[in-house]
């Protein structure tokens, strides 16, 4: 058996040699030699092999016997293996070469090292982890969406389900067409029209005109004139927001000079008007007239109205009811006066030119008129629009000699009266003043005035107000000693020129003390219109010097109840007689260090004041009240002022019962509550309720009935109404995006599974890899 | 002269019609009504009390299974029909409104584990212990035709659990792993495990419908994405959880079913801590069911009783038990919010009202603004001792009584035990775990 394997394994072995043999003989020129050498190998072998089948060095090593400078690339000899390596021998053909070439090795060598080896894959396990993790946070981020949506369910005041509301299906006309036809006589002739119309009955909505309409304008047309729309609405509503804004403000005067404004801006463009186009600022003057014609009717400016009546009867004592008052007659004076001037210029234009010339102002030229013209009613009512309008210029100036006049008069004639009387006094001292002024001035302006009656009324006004304010600067020092000196003086005086004075020296006089403690009682005697802060504040200040002692009682009152004594009041249940006095000395210490203890910690705030005056107050409130029986009148006369008398009030008057002892009588460091009742504390809440913060809250909830006893029908249906309402036999499904307005994902479920999207993208594990390392 | 007389004017106190109300004229002066607190208190005592005499919750009790009833499933389009799935492989629809077996299968050999219905309502799913799962008509055969499912896959391992996807022609399955079937091939397109352990029940989320959930008995709940085909976290509780039943109006919420007595409700998006842990049974839960406003859950618990839980508290507001009902397997809770059925040991299906003392049929508006009324009067007393004690008081069976007081004992000196290691233990060394936290042991991601 042994012998047969041995020859089989030879042959196998001798198979092996040619095979592997084969890549040495690979040298094209194959010599015999060679040939030779081969045969003398096998045989070697051959030998060997036999010889190794007794089974002694059957492992014997490859060894190559022949030198030779060829080294096989399959058998190292060791036969230079005593020789050791050294690193030189393996540098010495880099130093051959030429320096460069070993910088660039070098180069390279970094270049190798510098590059990192690509990283092992993660774990089969780690790499779940992370798809875990990222479905996760998707998944989360998708459900976070139904946030709002839930947290609104759940605070809702009331829920409805189920959920989704049943639309009503809206079956297109065309559908409903399809199936019916006209049959009564009515319903054809309808038909027949529509049809004649080019009415859509079947699916196209729209008729050929309407088509042919859309068709007309452009897209750029559209949206030019809706922009242009735009505009013009955005414009309406900046008016819109003005004209509010404005109508807001209060201030009469703002109001007063902007119907001024607008009054010129109307007399420029009606003179424009009359420039350009004279028939229609004929047609205006027209207007005009009609306006003036409408109001001579009307008694709305008449002062008879009730609100002119009652401002009459307050006119005697109140500087601005006289005002108003004035304003309205000069608004009537100015709304019914003819305004033949302009017709007067135009006949002016024709004709004479040489009124232009007449510098005399309307006032006087008017006055001068009017005696001529021979309606004595005519007459009278000229001179009052004449006065009139000149309260209406500056009605500031009035009030001090109206009220002059009142006072002297008393009577009890009509307020008209009165008013007309004033009027005329006003209006003669005025005229004088203008003569002398106009004699003064002669301003060219005058000159140049048109005949309008209302421009001139602006002008003159402009110049009133200029004179005002001289005057003011003149008379203002004067006034300051004057006004001292009586009443008598300032009669004389305007009203305005009057008033400031006042204050002014009022101002000044307060300086000293005396006089302004005379001042005070002067005032107090007359009226205490003119008291004003400052003064107020003197007032206060001086105060205190005046009252110092009432202060200082007090201060007094509470250092006799202070913390000392309060500390030195011993209970009296601690004290006995059985103790002996050692220990009541000890107690004591102990007492005192405690209270020093309790001093120190509570230095800031007196708690032991506070806890007493705290019970005080308990002990009083709980204390039964004495019962006041006594009706005020009764028996005896009554009235504001009156109080029932002593004896009677002792009469009627039932006296509490003294109650029970307070428990805590002996007990000086403790209050107890005696208004506790068992009985109703097993009715009421013990523990303030959870979504409470504050035991008022939960009181003012109990409060509340929400019965229909106590509501109206309406309220007592919104108070009850339950918190989810349910139809009977009605399938609640699950909510839905749909349900909520949000958009259903219009991906199924099994469409996205197929797809099958388990991958990630390289960038997004490592970012993983990194949170899972963090 | 001239003789005043009172004269009327018909219109404001004659009635239109016969059927009209009789119009009573109000003043609604405040103090011609007073005592407004304390009437309405006596009223809500009244209204409290009354609901107590009428709480009657127990309707019928369907009884023709000849085994524990183990699944229960609602028709998604009718709500009178209910299909169940007993523990001999039998399989029973029912029609609540007559009270009636409609039709019998003999669907499996061994348990029915689950059974599901389609989302339109035309057929149902059924698992069972013979590794089949099978899809049923849901209405009966003709006459002279076989009773035969439509399709049966056979499976390689038993499957304990399945669920219908809500929309589209998907179902899932649990046993060994999770595995998601198209409805017509007989291979799942899907199968996702973590873990090798038998997972007892897998649910889809009814509104974010790529989302499932499932528990296995290594005490862990995972969440799955079917999109991604992969798992997404896990928790693992003290105890088993039996079952979870996500919430239908709220896509994160769902409500685990624990061995360890006590229910947990999780934000899916946090679940190293539940939002409420809801404990008052006395032994495991083995089922839970939202109601489908979302407001409240249903859970049977192995203590014979059923229990109803706001989803935002922790007790629970009712307790539906009886004499007969032995351990109670599952609850669902129907789609029109108005009852509860319950399958249990002994062989029936019992239907409960879900509010106890609810009257049942058409209200007269006069009624129902009195119910109104009262509910808002309960409401706004709640907190008062003398209401919230009537309100509170159920009558227990001694056994389940019993072991309240005795668990309550338990609990006591437990605390009592954790307070006094806090106390005798070096500042630091021993760190409070909330209430809340206690019974989660870990999330793996």
């Amino acid at each position: 058996m042994t012998a047969s394997r041995a020859a089989k394994s030879v042959l196998a072995l001798s198979q092996q040699e040619e095979l592997v043999d084969l890549p040495e003989d690979c040298p094209l020129n194959v010599s015999e030699d060679e040939e030779d050498s081969d045969g003398e190998r096998k045989h070697q072998k051959l030998l060997e092999t036999i010889s190794s089948l007794d089974g002694k060095n059957r492992h014997k090593v490859a060894e190559r016997s022949e030198a030779s400078l060829k080294v096989s690339e399959f058998n190292v000899s060791a036969e230079g293996s005593g020789e050791k390596l050294v690193l030189a021998d393996l540098l010495e053909p880099v130093k051959t070469s030429s320096s460069l070439s070993l910088a660039t090795v070098k180069k390279q060598l970094n270049r190798v090292k510098s590059k990192k080896t690509v990283e092992l894959p993660l774990h089969k396990e780690e790499i779940e982890r992370i798809h875990r993790e990222v479905a996760f946070n998707k998944t989360s981020q998708v459900l976070s969406k139904w946030d709002p949506i839930v947290l609104k369910n759940r605070q809702a005041k009331q829920l409805v389900f189920p959920l989704e509301k049943e639309q009503s299906a809206f079956a297109p006309i065309e559908h409903v067409l399809s199936g019916w036809t006209a049959r009564t006589p009515l319903e054809q002739e309808v038909f027949n029209l529509l049809h004649k119309n080019k009415q859509p009955v079947t699916d196209p909505l729209l008729t050929p005109m309407e088509k042919a309409s859309l068709k007309a304008m452009s897209l750029e047309e559209a949206k030019m004139r809706r922009a242009e729309l735009q505009r013009a609405r955005a414009l309406q509503s900046y008016y819109e927001a003005r004209a509010r804004r404005e109508k807001k403000i209060k201030s009469k005067r703002y109001h007063k000079i902007v119907k001024k404004e607008k009054a010129k801006r109307a007399l420029k463009a009606f003179e424009q008007l009359r420039k350009v186009n004279p028939a229609a600022a004929l047609e205006e003057l027209k207007k005009i007239e009609k306006a003036r014609m409408m109001e001579r009717m009307s008694l709305k400016h008449q002062n008879s109205g009730k609100w002119a009546k009652s401002k009459a009867i307050m006119a005697k004592y109140d500087l601005e009811a006289r005002q108003a008052m004035q304003e309205q007659l000069a608004k009537n004076k100015e709304l019914t006066q003819k305004l033949q001037v302009a017709s007067e210029s135009e006949e002016e234009e024709r004709g004479a030119e040489e009124t232009e010339e007449l510098l005399v102002p309307d006032v006087v030229n008017e006055v001068q008129m009017n005696p001529d013209g021979p309606n004595p009613w005519m007459l009278r009512s000229c001179t009052r629009d004449i006065k009139e309008a000149e309260a209406h210029e500056d009605p500031e100036e009035l009030p001090d000699p109206v009220a002059h006049e009142v006072s002297e008069s008393e009577g009890d004639e009509r307020p008209v009266a009165e008013e007309e009387i004033l009027l005329k006094e006003v209006e003669e001292r005025r005229s004088l003043r203008r003569r002398s002024e106009l004699s003064q001035d002669a301003e060219p302006v005058g000159s140049q005035e048109t005949k309008d009656s209302s421009s001139q009324e602006v002008l003159s006004e402009l110049r009133a107000l200029s004179q005002k304010f001289k005057k003011n600067h003149q008379s203002r020092k004067p006034k300051a000693s004057s006004v001292s000196t009586g009443h008598q003086v300032q009669r004389e005086e305007p009203a305005l020129e009057e008033e400031e004075p006042l204050l002014l020296q009022r101002s000044k006089r307060v300086q000293t003390v005396e006089e302004l403690e005379e001042l005070e009682k002067e005032e107090c005697s007359q009226n205490q219109e003119f008291l004003r802060p400052g003064l107020k504040g003197q007032q206060l200040e001086r105060n205190p010097n005046n009252l110092p002692n009432a202060p200082k009682e007090k201060k007094k009152k509470e250092q006799m109840i202070d913390l000392q004594n309060l500390l030195s009041t011993k209970s009296p249940s601690v004290k006995s007689l059985a103790v002996p006095t050692t220990l009541e000395e000890m107690d004591d210490e102990e007492e005192r260090d405690q209270k020093q203890m309790i001093k120190e910690a509570f230095a800031g705030d007196d708690v032991i004041r506070d806890f007493l005056k705290e019970k005080r107050e308990s002990m009083e409130a709980s204390k039964p009240k004495d019962v006041d029986l006594t009706l005020p009148g009764w028996g005896e006369w009554g009235g504001m002022g009156l109080k029932p008398s002593t004896k009677k009030r002792r009469r009627f008057l039932i006296k509490a019962p003294e109650g029970p002892p307070r428990k805590d009588k002996n007990l000086p460091n403790v209050i107890i509550n005696e208004k506790r009742n068992i009985h109703a504390a097993a009715h009421q809440v013990q523990v303030l309720p959870y979504p409470f913060t504050h035991h008022s809250q939960f009181e003012r909830t109990i409060q509340t009935p929400i019965g229909s006893t106590w509501n109206t029908q309406r309220a007592f249906q919104k108070l009850t109404t339950p918190k989810v309402v349910t139809k009977p036999g009605h399938i609640i499904k699950p909510i839905k995006p749909e349900d909520v307005g949000y958009r259903s994902s219009s991906r199924s479920d099994l469409s996205v599974m197929q797809r099958n999207p388990k991958r990630l993208s390289a960038s997004h594990k490592k970012q993983l890899k990194k949170n899972s390392v963090d | 002269m001239k003789v005043k007389m009172l004269s009327r004017n018909p219109d404001t106190y004659v009635r239109e019609t016969k059927l009209d109300l009789q119009k009573v004229p109000r003043n609604y002066d405040p103090t011609l009504h007073p005592f407004e607190v304390p009437r309405e208190y006596v009223r809500a005592l009244n209204a409290t009390k009354l609901e107590r005499v009428f709480a009657k919750p127990f309707l019928a009790s369907l009884d023709g299974h000849r085994d524990g009833v183990n699944c229960l499933a609602k028709h998604p389009k009718s709500l009178a029909t209910v299909l169940s799935g007993a523990c001999d492989g039998e399989v029973k629809i029912w029609n609540l409104s007559q009270r009636k077996c409609i039709r019998t299968i003999q669907a499996h050999e061994g348990f029915v584990r689950g059974i599901c219905t389609r989302f339109c309502g035309t057929s149902f799913f059924t698992v069972g212990d013979d590794k089949t799962v099978k899809q049923w008509k849901m209405d009966g055969p003709g006459y002279g035709e076989e009773e035969e499912p439509l399709h049966t896959i056979l499976g390689k391992t038993v499957y304990t659990g399945i669920d219908h996807h809500w929309k589209e022609p998907l179902f899932a399955t649990c046993g060994q792993q999770v595995d998601i079937w198209d409805e017509q091939k007989t291979n799942p397109i899907c199968s996702m495990t973590w873990g090798f352990d038998s997972i007892s029940s897998v649910k889809f989320n009814p509104i974010e419908t790529f989302l499932l959930g499932s528990c296995a008995s290594d005490r862990n709940i995972v969440l799955y994405d079917m999109r991604q085909a992969t798992p997404l976290k896990k928790v693992i509780l003290d105890m088993r959880t039996n079952t979870i039943c996500w919430n239908p109006m709220e896509a994160f919420i769902f409500t685990a079913a624990n061995e360890d007595y006590n229910l947990y409700t999780f934000d899916m998006r946090a679940l190293d801590t539940p939002v409420m842990v809801h404990m008052d049974h006395v032994s495991a839960v083995l089922d839970v069911d939202y109601s489908p406003t979302g407001k409240e859950f249903v859970s049977a618990s192995f203590d014979k009783s059923i229990r109803i839980f706001p989803v935002a508290r922790s007790q629970s507001r009712e307790v539906y038990h009886t004499k007969r009902m032995q351990h109670v397997i599952c609850v669902k809770w129907t789609s029109d919010n108005k009852y509860i059925m319950c399958g249990s040991d002994e062989m029936n299906i019992r239907l409960w009202k879900a509010n106890a003392s609810e009257k049942l049929g058409v209200l007269t508006s006069r009624e129902k603004a009195a119910k109104d009324y009262n509910q808002k009067l309960k409401e706004k007393f709640q907190h008062y001792p003398h209401i919230k004690r009537i309100s509170r008081h159920r009558h227990l069976p001694k056994s389940i009584y019993s072991q309240i007081q005795e668990q309550r004992i338990m609990k006591e000196a437990r605390r009592r035990k954790e307070v006094n290691r806090l106390k005798h233990s070096k500042p630091g060394s021993v760190s409070i775990v909330s209430k809340k936290k206690k019974h989660i042991v870990a999330v793996v991601k």
